[in-house]
């Protein structure tokens, strides 16, 4: 199904999957990330009940430290 | 926009600033030169020399509580600006508190958790509250990469990618542009708003 993650659209080889499996997916295996999906914030511990459909926006940022 | 119409929307406004080191004194700063009405300044930290490689505090200032000697040093700038400083470490709860009655918060934590705590608690609590962040400001060169991106209300500047470690501490030049960036972003948004 074709996604857009980050502004960039992407082909991914699943029907379905969730949040949490679409970050495995794409090796977003950084520790610290605020997600939304559809302009929504999706809290770490929602990230596995978020099912990811055609079409959806999905936003990962890295939160860096330093400051 | 000329200088005087500038300077009476700010009058009006209120910025809250969430962290005091290298991106939250650079920040607060800048936004009191230009004129912002009250500043809110709320960090728990004292003041350590190695601050001062990159922070907006002076060698006597050391041991002091960063939020206090903040005020103090905004106030000799331009003693027009409110400066409420709060001697507190920051949580979900106190963020809607703190800056309930805030334009805009910018983000100027050190620690990847407590970004995620602040951003997260301003988007899912306190819907339609700008928030500027401060992302990737470790090291020194590179100039082209540091980039602000909106997300919604969520405003990032910095580079996105370079984390703070022993290969790359965090130095005054790069801190400051990120702080400014972020001090740009909140004039963009505070002077482009009706009200």
């Amino acid at each position: 199904m074709k996604i857009i993650i980050n502004n960039r659209e992407e082909i991914i080889d699943y029907e379905t999957l969730s949040l949490t499996e679409l970050l495995e997916v794409k090796n977003f295996t950084f520790k610290m990330l605020v997600t939304k999906v559809n302009g929504k914030l999706i809290k770490k511990d929602e990230r596995k009940t978020t099912i990811i459909r055609k079409g959806d926006n999905i936003a990962v940022i890295h939160m860096i430290s330093g400051g | 926009m000329d200088l005087n119409e500038i300077k009476i929307k700010l009058k009006s406004k209120s910025v809250g600033i969430a962290g005091c080191g290298g991106l939250g004194s650079n920040c607060a700063v800048a936004l009191a030169r230009v004129g912002v009405g009250q500043l809110i300044v709320v960090d728990f930290d004292i003041i350590e020399q190695s601050n001062l490689n990159r922070q907006y505090y002076f060698f006597s200032q050391i041991g002091r509580k960063k939020c206090f000697a903040l005020k103090e040093n905004i106030e000799k700038i331009n003693s027009n600006v409110d400066v409420i400083a709060f001697d507190k470490r920051i949580d979900r709860k106190s963020v809607i508190e703190l800056f309930k009655n805030c334009d805009i918060i910018v983000e100027a934590f050190d620690i990847a958790e407590m970004k995620q705590m602040l951003i997260e608690t301003v988007l899912s609590e306190m819907p339609g509250k700008p928030i500027v962040s401060g992302l990737g400001i470790a090291g020194f060169g590179e100039n082209n990469i540091i980039r602000t991106e909106k997300i919604g209300n969520l405003y990032i500047c910095g580079d996105r990618q370079k984390e703070i470690s022993d290969d790359l501490p965090p130095l005054a030049p790069r801190v400051g542009i990120v702080a400014n960036m972020q001090a740009n972003q909140v004039l963009e948004i505070l002077l482009s708003d009706s009200k």
